[in-house]
């Protein structure tokens, strides 16, 4: 059950309300230590309230959310945080503190009472740092760094926690593609190294990609759940995004290539048009 | 990255900035002492000074020394109370009296002048009695008030200390209105800050609560710069969010209140100081909370000294002082750092 490198995480008949607006609902789904397991669904879907979830923010859930078998809500704060990190979609910072700064709160729930960082402390940070190609952001006041850096900050941040688990939301909205391709890289990494990811994200070919196992979610439940071939199918995701999209294979990889279509396109294949949509001329 | 950050991070830093500011803050209480409508000076306490007679080491000892003790732990108060709301509501412009506390607290001074007027034994204790019990009272109701589900909210409380601010503002004009002019100036003066003359037992209590008070939201500085991130990012850093800021906004609006008490509306020493030293040291409030206390002592000293000297042999009311001082010198930063702050 319990890895001593990963956390089993797994969620049944789970359902949540904002108010009077459900949010979630019968959600099951689990992850074991060594996986990378994505949350794929349209904005609103509830991945990012399933991760709130399951890391003790939102309490009042109905049904069950177990950390390593035990309810998200039994593990003492600080127990948890030392097992599981989260970055989240954005964070607006209170003060100037500079990314270094940033990255060392990741000891928070390491250090005792007072305790300044240790070198130990310090050369984590480092190293979380360097790993997220992030080093010469170290002294910059954290205001002043784009919203991509910002993301590598907090995900360096989520590293330097040197946690079981990683809850990541949307980790590379703003990255540029090569930063998005490295951050699940390194993902890749600490699954390997046998510790669990969860993650939401938009980009379907990098779901596709890096994820073992993807839930795909609609309204607050679970469409499907499983391998990325069987998930992101055109029928599933035609009906969950309520768009047209074009399923491939990426000829280079092997991997599931989607490319959703645009209303020019789509507008040209309802109106039966059989020419490739790449030969005619864009709208001007 | 060097040596040098590594080292630069740790406890040594705070001691030597505490050594600093401490050293600021011993020079300010020296000149206090010092300086005043008589012309006697520490200098006279020396062994090698000119002779001092007990008339001028009754000045020195029991009439300035106590009032400026009172001056350094009182703006050592609110300088750190500024911290923690700032830290609380994340924003670099709350001030302590933001809360509402302060007007809780003025509401109780204010009628202790009025109705102890005639009795002059409730008119010297009654004052700070009266608005200490005035501000656990607003603590108490704007708590009540801005727990929802168990939870307190930031802005619940925020809005509800507005909201009790401009309530208790009303309250003291209806009172001035009803009162008489002897009354009315003393209302006044108190409601712009002003030391009271205590003798060095009075002081000793003073101390004495505000002490356990700043070592408990000492312990919680670490706390406070993960809540820079934001409440749900600090609870996954592991910190006991609901507990932190109830503990804060409880032991803070005590020494505000505290100080309300003792001393009337003292402005700006909570806003300025923390500013300047998170501009020197940067956020990081395991160094900015002690080095605020001592600096907060430091500027309210001097401010008092200034009130003192300025009009001698009359007085200023401190709270004007920090106030002139303040006004402009907040704009000048607001002007100059607005960048950093995004406004």
């Amino acid at each position: 059950m319990a890895s001593d490198r990963g956390v089993q995480l797994e969620v049944a008949d789970l359902a949540f309300d904002y108010g009077r607006r459900a949010v979630l609902r019968d959600v099951e789904a689990r992850a074991e230590p060594g996986q990378v397991v994505g949350l794929v669904g349209p904005n609103g879907s509830g991945k990012s309230t399933l991760l709130k979830i399951l890391s003790a923010v939102l309490p009042d859930y109905r049904g069950s959310a177990r950390i390593d078998g035990q309810e998200v809500g039994m593990w003492p704060r600080r127990e948890l945080a030392r097992r599981i990190a989260v970055v989240p979609q954005e964070v607006s910072f209170g003060f100037p503190f500079t990314a270094l700064q940033v990255v060392l709160m990741g000891r928070h729930p390491h250090l005792a009472g007072l305790a300044f960082e240790s070198a130990a402390d310090i050369e984590c940070a480092h190293e979380a740092l360097e790993r997220c190609d992030a080093l010469g952001l170290a002294d910059r006041v954290i205001h002043e760094l784009s919203s991509g850096e910002r993301q590598r900050i907090l995900f360096a941040k989520a590293l330097t926690q040197q946690p079981r688990g990683l809850l990541l939301d949307e980790p590379v909205s703003f990255l540029d593609i090569r930063h998005q391709v490295d951050l699940y890289d390194i993902v890749r990494e600490l699954a390997a190294e046998g510790r669990t990811v969860v993650t939401a994200l938009h980009d379907l070919n990098l779901a596709a990609e890096y994820c073992d196992k993807i839930y795909l979610l609609r309204g607050g439940r679970v469409v499907a759940g499983g391998a990325a071939a069987e998930v992101l199918t055109y029928a599933n995701l035609t009906e969950v995004f309520e768009t047209e999209v074009y399923v491939d294979t990426n000829a280079l990889t092997g991997k599931l290539l989607v490319t959703p279509l645009s209303g020019r396109v789509r507008q040209q294949l309802r109106s039966g048009d059989r020419s490739r949509p790449s030969d005619a001329a864009p709208e001007a | 990255m060097t040596r040098q950050d590594v080292r630069s991070l740790g406890a040594g830093r705070v001691a030597l900035w505490c050594g600093v500011v401490g050293a600021c803050l011993l020079a300010a209480i020296a000149l206090g002492v010092s300086f005043g409508a008589g012309k006697v000076t520490l200098v006279q306490l020396l062994p090698w000074g000119p002779p001092a007679s007990d008339v001028d080491l009754d000045i020195l000892l029991r009439v300035r020394l106590p009032r400026v003790l009172l001056a350094a732990i009182l703006g050592g108060a609110l300088s750190v109370a500024g911290v923690c709301f700032q830290a609380l509501l994340r924003n670099p412009l709350a001030d302590p009296y933001v809360l509402g506390v302060s007007g809780g607290a003025s509401i109780g001074g204010v009628l202790a002048l009025v109705l102890g007027a005639s009795s002059g034994m409730l008119r010297d204790l009654g004052v700070p009695l009266m608005a200490f019990a005035g501000a656990l009272g607003a603590l108490l109701l704007i708590e009540w008030v801005a727990t929802v589900d168990r939870r307190l909210t930031v802005y619940n409380v925020l809005l509800t200390g507005a909201i009790f601010n401009a309530f208790s503002s009303a309250l003291i004009y209806f009172v001035q209105s009803l009162a008489t002019l002897e009354e009315l100036r003393d209302i006044v003066v108190y409601l712009m800050g002003r030391f009271p003359v205590w003798e060095l037992e009075r002081v000793a209590p003073v101390a004495l609560i505000c002490v356990p008070v700043l070592i408990a939201l000492y312990a919680m500085s670490r706390d406070f710069n993960a809540f820079s991130l934001g409440e749900e990012a600090a609870q996954q850093l592991g910190v006991d969010v609901e507990r932190v800021k109830r503990r804060t906004f409880i032991l803070a609006s005590l020494l505000t209140g505290l100080a309300v008490s003792v001393a009337g509306l003292i402005g700006f020493v909570g806003l300025i100081i923390p500013h300047v030293l998170r501009m020197l040291l940067g956020p990081d409030h395991r160094i900015l909370l002690p080095t605020a206390f001592l600096g907060g002592g430091a500027f309210l000293v001097l401010s008092d000294l200034a009130a003192r000297l300025l009009i001698a042999p009359g007085e200023l009311p401190v709270g004007v002082v920090t106030a002139l001082i303040g006004g402009p010198f907040f704009l000048y930063l607001l002007r100059t750092h607005r960048r950093r702050y995004g406004f």
